[in-house]
């Protein structure tokens, strides 16, 4: 699942994903039926209007061997909001969809550590990154240290800490724009700690949060780039061979124009 | 009807959803700390003590007497409990026995400057003596008002964790949990001690007579 | 009252506010951390936690009524309280009866909660806050901003302040020499209320926990004024909710080892007082108990919500709360504040009334990002970014009769409606990647690795682009990509 966003907003790290994957020997479908996990409306309390989006997702996803996610809150939306939504709906064959897809919903490090086994993917970055963990992957689904695991074994990538890395930075969906004053509080606090940090790149695991960290960043004009995990794990060195100027349209610089490439 | 009535009528009809077997469901029990040697229990109550900045002084049963003294070095007017037989006072001191005739008011336990007393069981895990107002112990007062108060434990009342002291305790009785004096963290989360309960707690370890 | 969003605006803005609130829970949050860390069992224990005060609550009519015989059995007074003003009733009565103008209070969330002091205060009686943070909100005419330490909003200067200019009007001045160190503060709180202690008649307490099995109270606290109200008045009034039970004396094992580590970041907290009505020749020798509802039934009749009732309040989750930790206490306009104020509220008061103080409740749910810290730190495994969501859910579900339209159901009916289908998606991708061309041309920010962003958008785009970039949406969505990259895989676009 590339997710609502990444779709819309984020191609970029829909394409890493299948690159990456691919890499891996991973046989890589996009069912074009997808759309969204429903987590806007049920994070928003609008639970009718999430039982067709949910219905849509146990339907594009029926049948694969893993639904694969580079969002930890969307996989844990799939994995623990889905039943709710399915027993609102009163219909128990979407109650039984729904525990056939929840359980083969991962996060993309998930998959990659746990189902594939591997922690070094060949990728290469050669840039000081500091590591935000989205509080889905870290207290919903509990993915630990498998991102850091992946991010160590990327060549060329040096890893700073970032203080108070646990600490939510705001987003929370609807929230940011609900309570923005509070989310644009909390936001600043992360941007702060990211500046200190001294990295040229700020990773996470979910777009939506690196949206948010990242504009108030980008409004205070300091400089660090916000890249999602993915686009991390699926550069390599020819990507930074071919580092184009820094004027491409792109969330992450450092590689080649992406389009149509195929890494066996 | 009564609110009695009304309220416990309320709270069935809430619970009406939840089967009996939700009901039955056994609670898991709590984890127990991995046993250990007596004397190493003893060991960690005592540390656990001082942690609070607790007096801590462990003694054999013909050093108590010196140790008392010592302790109450300061003071000049000292109240006990009726029944703490075990522990000799030194000469010197002014001893008010708590209901010998009668029991200090407020205002007079308030002009005494220190309490001794024995203790009902001592928790290793968490630095605590449990006083079951037992008469070595006196009524709760006594302990609260005067700003020293002195414990004589034994090591063989030291438990090593909440577990192993409740059965020993019994409800019935009033009950006062001392973990170090008393204390505050109100302003700035800066811990203080000395609020309104005694500004001193000296604990006295006495060893076990046969060891 | 304001809804979180307007209160929280106006906190945000108090900058020395944010700085002590900082202050203080970092300092409290790392003490808990390391106390927590030493006890090898912890989620076992909070299991067990949890499980002692499920399975009071899923029994509470048998448990209240074993409460009751216990304490009148050992000589207490049981008096049943359907809501606050039957509870206040109680207590001015007792204090009535004794002829007092006066009552010495322990720290108590439940008579907080019910507004106690204001009550007795138009029966012409004092009631006196006795905790040292309770004295500095009350003296400074301030209201708690937190569970356990209730003028965590104030610094020293400011407690200093207070006690030089309010403690003359209510009893022994502050001394002149009056430093802001926090163990002079502490010392002239111990001297302005050693006299109210010693000659109070009648006391008045919560309780942490009600044992049902042996009609025993428990008072869990740090500085010993609990024990000067509980012990030296003649006539003890304890209002105890009704979720304070638990059913057997062995039970409060696992509650007494995980509050203070929770709590204050303690092994174990200063004094624990335990009673069991009336002792004689110790303490008070009239000891009324109220049982108090007001609104706990409401929440247990809430499936999911009902665990709200198994809180202990130690404000664990409150300390770990990034949200909390930014607009403090008073932003949520209860005595309960925090992630277990924004569920237990409207939990207790119900969602979906009409008026200012229903719309403040209904805002309480959404007062969270939803990052899961307070689940995480909940000594009870009180999952409450689960009941967060569903009561938004039920917030959401009381207003769909209204009249009038609301620009969010709306916008999430849209979004419900496009993606329903991936192919309204897709043509409402492509509409935004027009707009992204017309963005990238005419933008005027760009993001660090050249990608163009919205600054500053008018109307509804300003609550995120006032302080955020957003980026411009890409000319290609991935879906378009895929299509066009992968035409053998491409289904039915």
């Amino acid at each position: 699942m590339v997710t609502c966003v990444n779709d819309a907003m984020f191609p970029e790290t829909g394409k890493a994903v299948v690159r990456l994957l691919e890499r891996l020997g991973v046989e890589v479908d996009f069912p074009a039926a997808q759309t969204c996990c429903a987590q806007p409306m049920v994070n928003t309390g609008y639970l009718d209007e999430a039982v067709p989006v949910v219905r849509t997702f146990v339907e594009a996803f029926d049948g694969y061997d893993a639904v694969v996610t580079p969002s930890g809150s969307c996989a844990g939306s799939a994995r623990h909001q889905h039943a709710i939504v399915a027993r609102r709906s009163g219909d128990p064959a979407l109650a039984a969809a729904v525990e056939r897809t929840a359980p083969r919903t991962y996060e993309l490090s998930e998959f990659l550590v746990d189902v594939l086994g591997v922690v070094d993917v060949g990728a290469y970055f050669p840039h000081t990154v500091t590591y935000h963990p989205t509080c889905h992957s870290l207290r919903m689904l509990g993915v630990g240290d498998r991102p850091r695991r992946l991010l160590e074994a990327v060549r060329g990538l040096r890893l700073v800490e970032l203080p108070g890395a646990a600490e939510c930075c705001g987003f929370g969906g609807t929230f940011a724009v609900k309570n923005s004053d509070t989310s644009i509080a909390m936001g600043a606090d992360k941007a702060r700690h990211v500046r200190g940090t001294g990295a040229e790149v700020l990773v996470a695991g979910d777009n939506s949060c690196l949206v948010h960290v990242g504009g108030v960043l980008s409004r205070q004009q300091a400089g660090v780039r916000v890249v999602h995990l993915a686009e991390v794990l699926a550069s390599t060195e020819e990507d930074a061979a071919d580092e184009p100027p820094q004027t491409s349209p792109a969330t992450a610089v450092g590689r080649a124009p992406l389009q149509g490439e195929r890494t066996p | 009807m009564s609110a009695r009535e009304e309220v416990l009528g309320r709270v069935r009809a809430a619970l009406a959803d939840v089967a009996p077997q939700a009901r039955a469901a056994v609670a898991p029990t709590a984890p127990r700390v991995p046993e250990r040697p007596h004397h190493e229990v003893v060991d960690l109550f005592c540390e656990r003590v001082a942690d609070y900045r607790a007096v801590v002084e462990r003694c054999a049963v013909d050093e108590l007497g010196d140790r008392v003294a010592a302790a109450l070095a300061g003071a000049a007017r000292v109240v006990v409990p009726p029944g703490l037989a075990d522990v000799a006072l030194p000469p010197g001191l002014t001893v008010v026995v708590d209901g010998e005739p009668d029991v200090l008011g407020a205002a007079e336990l308030d002009a005494v400057d220190a309490v001794v007393t024995a203790a009902r069981v001592g928790i290793a895990e968490t630095g605590t003596v449990v006083l079951d107002h037992a008469p070595d112990q006196g009524r709760r007062a006594l302990t609260l008002v005067p700003d020293l108060h002195v414990c004589v434990v034994r090591e063989e009342q030291v438990v090593a964790d909440v577990p192993d002291a409740l059965p020993l305790l019994d409800p019935a009785r009033p009950l006062t949990w001392i973990s170090g004096p008393s204390a505050t963290s109100d302003i700035e989360l800066s811990r203080v001690e000395g609020v309104h309960g005694p500004r001193t707690l000296h604990v006295l370890v006495v060893a076990d007579r046969e060891g | 009252m304001p809804a979180f969003p307007a209160a929280a605006r106006v906190a945000l803005a108090d900058t020395q506010l944010r700085h002590n609130l900082a202050h203080a829970t970092r300092t409290i949050r790392d003490k808990r951390a390391a106390v927590v860390g030493e006890v090898a069992q912890w989620e076992a224990l909070r299991l067990a936690g949890a499980a002692v005060k499920e399975s009071a609550l899923l029994d509470l009519d048998r448990h209240l009524e074993q409460l009751e015989e216990r304490l009148t059995a050992a000589g207490a007074t049981v008096h049943w309280a359907r809501d606050a003003e039957e509870a206040c009733a109680v207590v001015a009565a007792v204090a009535r009866a004794h002829g007092v103008d006066e009552v010495v209070k322990v720290k108590s969330m439940a008579t907080a909660e019910i507004g106690l002091n204001e009550a007795l205060a138009a029966e012409g009686i004092a009631a006196w806050e006795t905790d040292l943070a309770e004295l500095i909100v009350q003296l400074g005419g301030d209201l708690p901003s937190h569970i356990l330490v209730p003028a965590i909003h104030r610094n020293r200067a400011e407690i200093r302040e207070i006690f030089r200019r309010e403690m003359a009007a209510a009893g022994r001045p502050a001394p002149d020499d009056l430093t802001d160190e926090p163990a002079v503060l502490a010392a002239a709180a111990r001297a302005h209320l050693r006299e109210k202690f010693l000659r109070a008649k009648v006391g008045v307490s919560g309780a942490n926990f009600a044992v049902a099995e042996s009609g025993t109270l428990v008072v869990v606290e740090s500085e010993g004024n609990g024990r000067m109200c509980l012990t030296l008045p003649e006539v003890l009034v304890s209002v105890v909710g009704i979720e304070k039970v638990v059913p057997t004396w062995e039970a409060l094992d696992p509650l007494l080892r995980l509050l203070p580590r929770s709590s204050t970041g303690e092994r174990m907290n200063p004094y624990t007082s335990t009673w069991s009505g009336v002792t004689p020749g110790d303490g008070p020798q009239e000891v009324h108990v109220v049982l108090l509802d007001a609104g706990r039934t409401r929440a247990l009749a809430d499936e999911v919500g009902r665990q709200a009732l198994r809180c202990i309040r130690c404000s664990a989750c409150l300390n770990v709360c990034p949200v909390y930790e930014r607009t403090g206490g008073h932003a949520y306009g209860s005595v309960y504040p925090g992630p277990i104020g924004a569920i237990l509220n409207p939990l207790m008061k119900g969602v979906g009334q009409a008026g200012p103080e229903g719309a403040q409740t209904d805002s309480l749910p959404y007062a969270s990002s939803l990052c899961g810290a307070c689940f995480e730190v909940c000594p009870v495994r009180i999952d409450i970014p689960s009941v967060l969501v569903d009561l938004r859910a039920q917030v959401v579900d009381a207003h769909r009769g209204d009249r009038g339209v609301k620009g969010e159901a709306v916008a999430m009916r849209a979004a419900a409606w496009s993606f329903s289908d991936a192919r309204r998606l897709a043509w409402a991708e492509r509409a935004s990647g027009v707009a992204g061309r017309v963005l990238t041309r005419l933008g005027r920010t760009t993001l660090p690795g050249g990608r163009r962003a919205a600054g500053r958008l008018p109307g509804p785009g300003a609550a995120w682009t006032g302080a955020r970039d957003l980026p411009a949406p890409p000319r290609e969505s991935f879906r378009a990509w895929w299509a066009r990259t992968r035409p053998t895989q491409e289904d039915d676009r």
